[in-house]
């Protein structure tokens, strides 16, 4: 694609290549909640499926990372994300101190178990 | 919860909206990821104002991800279109699932283009806690602003990626993208307060894993549809023996 970003300039590119396909998914969205109310059947079951995908995505960056992540242990990661979890309960539903202290638990565990 | 938080005008709403956007975690991960995106605009060589510009336009990191590392490693155009859209297809449900929770009684359909524009997984998380809180009138302004405060964290943090380029320590660089899972889960589990969205998150988080380890096609649009269908039938029935 790099001859092909030289040929068509990069900003048409990403404007054919980037935003049109991205975006159409928007305006089918708009299109199709226009009229429905928020207890309408498509908006809860559109919610469960947002919801479910969401989760499958979180959960794919933390057992097969990409780039500098995947270099920490996929059990190290595993066990962060389990530490996270449980100082989020602990510092009552704090979504700030549970990232911090995943964060702080990925450090820790691959000083300890990546060497 | 009723609708309690009112503001003076639209702009109030909107600034409201912007500085809430700079106060929630969700700085840090967008600054995290548009860190890591400007080091690889740097790396394929892309300019840092294009970046700021497909920031705006294509607002989906993973789209934004595809696009730009198709720019390093060569690809065709179509392949590169056809990946994008499929990445995109997470979108769709969520703004179907979000614009019924912004409008009003006199809302045109031009009034949501700029919120379904917006719509992301922070922008959306976020949008899903804060609006129910807040007067009608006032939601979409809110909307807007709190998306313009993310969108401009990550064009600001796209250009310092890009002069930081290769800089960064890899263990930084780790846990930099480990705060993008780790918001998204404690978000959507702080969200979930219904059993429904409780099953549905669960599901999602084994569905996810297990559908990429047995390579299906389309795993995540398949986690999402499957698993969402299964916490909503269960949500039905349930409905249905009360």
């Amino acid at each position: 694609m790099k001859a092909a970003i030289v040929d068509w300039g990069p900003y048409l590119v990403l404007i054919l290549v980037g935003f049109v396909p991205n975006e159409v998914w928007r305006l089918v969205g708009l299109l199709t909640a226009r009229g429905l109310s928020e207890d309408s059947q498509l908006v809860v079951w559109s919610l469960t499926v947002a919801t479910a995908l969401l989760a499958g995505v979180i959960a794919k960056l933390i057992l097969f990372s990409s780039g500098e992540l995947a270099g920490i242990p996929v059990g190290v990661r595993i066990g962060a994300a389990g530490c996270a979890l449980a100082a989020y309960f602990a510092a009552n539903r704090s979504v700030f101190v549970g990232v911090f202290a995943g964060e702080a638990a990925l450090l820790i565990g691959d000083l300890i178990f990546a060497a | 919860m009723s609708a309690s938080r009112t503001f003076h005008s639209s702009s109030a709403a909107y600034f409201a909206g912007v500085k809430s956007a700079l106060l929630s975690v969700y700085v840090l991960v967008l600054a995290g990821t548009y860190i890591g995106m400007g080091a690889l605009t740097h790396d394929v060589g892309l300019s840092p104002p294009w970046l700021a510009v497909s920031t705006m336009l294509v607002w989906a990191a993973p789209a934004q991800l595809i696009l730009i590392s198709a720019a390093g490693s060569g690809g065709g155009l179509l392949e590169v279109a056809l990946a994008v859209t499929l990445s995109a297809t997470r979108l769709f449900p969520m703004v179907v699932a979000l614009l019924p929770l912004l409008r009003g009684v006199a809302t045109r359909l031009r009034d949501m283009l700029l919120p379904a524009h917006f719509t992301s997984i922070s922008m959306w998380i976020e949008s899903l806690r804060l609006l129910p809180q807040l007067e009608r009138e006032h939601r979409i302004p809110f909307c807007n602003g709190l998306s313009t405060g993310y969108m401009g964290t990550a064009v600001v943090f796209g250009f310092v990626g890009y002069y930081l380029a290769a800089g960064l320590p890899p263990l930084l660089a780790g846990v930099l993208l480990f705060l993008t899972p780790m918001s998204f889960f404690l978000s959507t589990v702080n969200n979930a307060r219904m059993l429904v969205d409780r099953l549905a998150l669960s599901l999602g988080l084994a569905l996810g894993p297990l559908l990429a380890y047995w390579q299906v096609q389309l795993d995540l649009m398949w986690t999402g549809f499957v698993g969402g269908s299964i916490a909503y039938a269960v949500h039905r029935i349930r409905e249905a023996a009360q």
